[in-house]
This record gives C-alpha cells, sequence and structure tokens, in this order.
C-alpha cells in the first residue's frame, strides 16, 4: 500500500498548500503539509494518499540513470569483443 | 530547465536493457561469494517487483530471497478487524478506512461485509477525505480506522492536526500503525531461537523504499552494527531492485557490512523531519502489537498520546471493543510466510480454497502480499 507514485507538479494552490500534479497524464490534487522543503512548479514528488511525501532528487536520478547508460554501453563492447574474440576462434579453426 | 522527464523516472528504472546488464554483473561478482546469500526483501512492495519481473529467474543460484512481512494489511490480525467491524455496526457511526482493508477477513466477516450488513463503511483514497465526509454528516461519528507502517503514520497525523486545529468535533481515529525496525529484529531474534528449524538464515536485509523516504535510513543503523547484516534501502523498481542486490553482494565479496541507500533519488539518512516531527507529536509507542502470524511484537506499535485520548475510538467505545485473542485459520501458513519460513505454494489450500476472490488469509488479500504475488505472477515460477 505504501507504493507512492512519482508525479510532476503542475500548479500549486499556496492559500492551501495543496499541489495540483501530472501522474502519467492523470491530474490528481496532493497536500503540501508534510513537505519541509520549498516546492515550486516542475519539481518533481512522491504522492502517497493524498500528500507528497518527498520531493525526488533531480541531479541524483539523473546521476543514476547516466551510470545505468555507461554500464549498458560497457556491456554491449564487452558483448562485441565477445563477438569478435568468437569471430577468430572460428576463423583459426577453419 | 530541468533535464529529467516524467517518464524517465518510470521508464529509466524498469528498462530491460540495465536488467541485463545488471544480470551480468551479477553473475561475475556472485561467483566470488564464498558461501549462498539469503537476502529478505522486508517490505512487500519489493514481493511484487520482485515476483512482477521475476527476479528471482535472473539471478544465480547462490542468491536467494526470503521474503518478508511487510505489508500492513497482511500483518493486520482478526481481532483489530474486528473492532473495525463492531465499530461499523454502529447506528451513527461512519468507518471510513483505506481501500487495502476492503477485503481483510476478521471472525465475522470482511468490512465489505459488513457494508452489505447495511453498515456505513466508506473507503476512501486519502486520510483527508474524512473531513468532507464528516461536514456533510454532522450527526455521525466518522471513525477513521488508520492502517500502515511510517510511510502512511504522518498522513494520519496531518488529519489529526487539522481535526485539531479546526476544531472538527466528530472525528475519531483507530489507530494500527506498525513500525518496520522492531519487526526486522523480531525476524532475526526469532531465527536465532530455532536456528536448526530454519532452513534459510538471513543475511541481509533489502530496505523498504517508503517507509525510509519518511524515517530516514538511519532507522535500520543497528543492524549492521549489531546484528552483522548489511542493509540496502532500495527503491520499488526493478533496476533499483538488481543494483541493490549488486550492493549487498559487493558488501560481502569486500568484507564489508554497512547501512547503504540505493533509493538516493528519495531516501536521505534523516529522512523528512516535519513528518517524523508530526508522528512523535501525536503518538507513543505502544508496549505491543499483535501481527498476524507473528504473534505479539514488543515497541512494534504507535497508539495516540494521553493528550488526545478524546479523540481515541479504542478508548471512547472500550466497552464494546473485545480484548481477547483470536487464533488464524488451521491450515493458512501465513505466519510461516510473513516469517520467511516458508512460501505461498506450501499452503495446502493456496490458490484452491484461498485465492484473491476469496482469501482465507490476509497475505492472499492485499496485491503486496506473498501470497497474493505468487498467485498473479506464479506461471512465471
Ligand atoms: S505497505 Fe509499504 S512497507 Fe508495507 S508492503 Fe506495502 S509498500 Fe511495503
Ligand atoms: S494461501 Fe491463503 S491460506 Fe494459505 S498461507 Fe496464503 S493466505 Fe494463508
Amino acid at each position: 500500500m505504501c507504493l507512492s507514485i512519482p508525479s510532476k507538479v503542475t500548479h500549486i494552490d499556496e492559500e492551501n498548500n495543496i499541489a495540483t500534479v501530472d501522474t502519467m497524464g492523470v491530474e490528481r490534487k496532493a497536500s503540501l503539509d508534510l513537505i519541509d522543503q520549498p516546492v515550486v512548479v516542475g519539481d518533481y514528488v512522491l504522492i502517497h494518499i493524498g500528500f507528497a511525501m518527498n520531493k525526488i532528487d533531480e541531479e541524483d536520478a539523473l546521476a543514476s540513470l547516466e551510470v545505468y547508460k555507461e554500464i549498458i554501453e560497457k556491456m554491449e563492447e564487452e558483448e562485441r569483443r565477445q563477438a569478435i574474440l568468437e569471430d577468430d576462434a572460428c576463423a583459426n579453426r577453419g | 530547465m530541468s533535464q529529467l522527464k516524467l517518464k524517465d523516472l518510470y521508464d529509466g528504472f524498469r528498462d530491460p536493457e540495465t536488467i541485463k546488464a545488471f544480470k551480468k554483473i551479477i553473475e561475475e561478482d556472485a561467483k566470488k561469494l564464498e558461501k549462498p546469500i539469503n537476502i529478505m526483501e522486508v517490505c512487500g512492495g519489493h514481493t511484487h517487483t520482485i515476483m512482477k519481473y521475476g527476479i528471482p529467474q535472473l539471478l544465480p543460484s547462490n542468491i536467494n530471497f526470503i521474503h518478508g512481512p511487510g505489508c500492513p494489511v497482511c500483518i493486520m490480525p482478526k481481532e483489530r478487524i474486528d473492532h473495525a467491524y463492531i465499530l461499523s455496526m454502529q447506528e451513527d457511526v461512519i468507518l471510513v478506512t483505506l481501500g487495502d482493508m476492503i477485503k481483510v477477513p476478521g471472525s465475522n466477516g470482511s468490512l465489505q461485509d459488513a457494508r452489505s450488513k447495511g453498515a456505513d463503511v466508506r473507503f476512501v483514497y486519502s486520510p483527508m477525505d474524512c473531513i468532507k465526509i464528516a461536514n456533510e454528516n454532522p450527526n455521525k461519528k466518522v471513525i477513521f480506522f488508520a492502517i500502515g507502517f511510517e510511510t502512511t503514520t504522518p498522513m494520519t497525523a496531518a488529519l489529526l492536526d487539522v481535526v485539531i486545529k479546526q476544531d472538527i468535533k466528530n472525528i475519531y481515529f483507530h489507530i494500527n500503525h506498525v513500525t518496520v525496525p522492531e519487526v526486522m529484529k523480531e525476524l532475526i531474534d526469532s531465527r536465532d531461537e530455532h536456528v536448526d528449524s530454519y532452513n534459510h538464515q538471513i543475511d541481509a536485509f533489502l530496505g523498504p523504499s517508503h517507509v525510509s523516504v519518511i524515517s530516514g535510513s538511519k532507522i535500520y543503523e543497528e543492524f549492521p552494527r549489531d546484528y552483522n547484516k548489511p542493509v540496502v534501502v532500495a527503491g520499488f523498481e526493478p533496476v533499483d531492485v538488481m543494483q541493490s542486490i549488486l550492493m549487498i553482494i559487493k558488501q560481502f565479496i569486500e568484507n564489508r557490512c554497512e547501512l547503504e541507500i540505493e533509493y538516493k533519488r528519495l531516501v536521505s539518512y534523516e529522512g523528512n523531519i516535519k513528518a517524523q516531527e508530526l508522528i512523535n507529536k501525536y503518538f507513543k509507542k505502544s508496549s505491543l502489537f499483535k501481527w498476524r502470524g507473528l504473534g505479539n511484537i514488543k515497541d512494534s506499535g504507535l497508539k495516540l498520546r494521553d493528550e488526545y485520548l478524546t479523540y481515541d475510538a479504542e478508548h471512547i467505545y472500550k466497552d464494546i471493543l473485545p480484548i481477547g485473542e483470536i487464533e488464524d485459520h488451521k491450515l493458512c501458513i501465513c505466519g510461516d510466510i510473513l516469517r520467511g519460513m516458508a512460501t505461498p505454494p506450501e499452503c495446502t489450500i493456496f490458490g484452491t480454497a484461498c485465492k484473491p476472490s476469496t482469501p482465507i488469509g490476509s497475505c492472499m488479500v492485499s496485491s503486496e502480499g506473498a501470497c497474493a504475488a505468487y498467485y498473479k505472477y506464479g506461471n512465471l515460477l
């Protein structure tokens, strides 16, 4: 039940401290009462039962995605090298 | 201008190529392990991801999962459901709770059954929905049946905060909030007691994602320090889980035993202080909470502080709420499953008498329950 979903803040109702967020194309409202840092339109937040629980650290998310890209590239390079080796082995035999 | 797209936050952490890359690295690194390791995922959200993406099949045979107790729905004992049921049957009461509770069987039936017998039971998306219900029904008592781990507790506190500030007279609380570290300790300690009867020793923990967003990773500090069990706080997406497994393996091959955070985009050491303060303002530890299948666990529950007793439905209705203990269904082995001692297919009524449409035990009710996850994704095994 705590499978909260990342959402993007599209509007803030300052008076009631309520954000309108976009969750995969669905518009929802979420209270900002539990958030202890400034939130602005464009921020990403995690929504759980009607509340924003926390802001998503964009730099951190980007850094992870960057690492993933690198390991995939390394993996592909590895595979290419492996393919060449196998090819060589084959040529030797042939 | 931000470079991050909302879509990246989903797709990036579910990317099949990335999962494949981690699979390869894990395979290589796991060869360096001296002995197999058993990782307990405490949280049902992780169980769900692990089953959905078939992660056990991606891992070498020396990495095993032990499914933990992690869902507040799964661990809700019949005694508490009976309380909700009885409260909902009172003439002037509207019982409000979160949707997950709808089908959990108590001894007289579930809240859904109570509703079909005429009780006013409402399943809401957010605790805040209670305010509207209370305003629209000034002659009724609205009782919020509050459930959940640390993730969900601050939302109950936020509701109480509004109730007090706006002086709303007809909202009450039945509190069933529980905390994670105490049950982790119980799982380790009870294993130490019966070590021969357990096939699997717990070697490391995947720390819950969203519990930790609120509490911070600091709540797990004692596990590497006092129990010699590494903890990696992991996100809920499959790439998060794969990366966290790799982090655990690396700790073993490098002979480290630490608390680490994989889910850095949302979890810090300190957590959400504002939410923690709100919890502390309104709640204190209750000495015992009975967990379904696990029994009484010391200090694992929360209750309202004495100053707020006038909001506590359990106190107000103490004359009609039973306090005895109730046994679970004889054939249901939820208890062993929640302890990570058995897997759902070992239950003789799994998938036959017990399935999501007619759950016998609570592990089959919540979509994060181990039995429900096995039932839904079992064909992947
Ligand atoms: S309620 Fe939260 S902690 Fe529990 S299983 Fe679900 S996601 Fe995990
Ligand atoms: S299958 Fe049903 S009865 Fe068996 S352990 Fe799971 S919840 Fe209990």
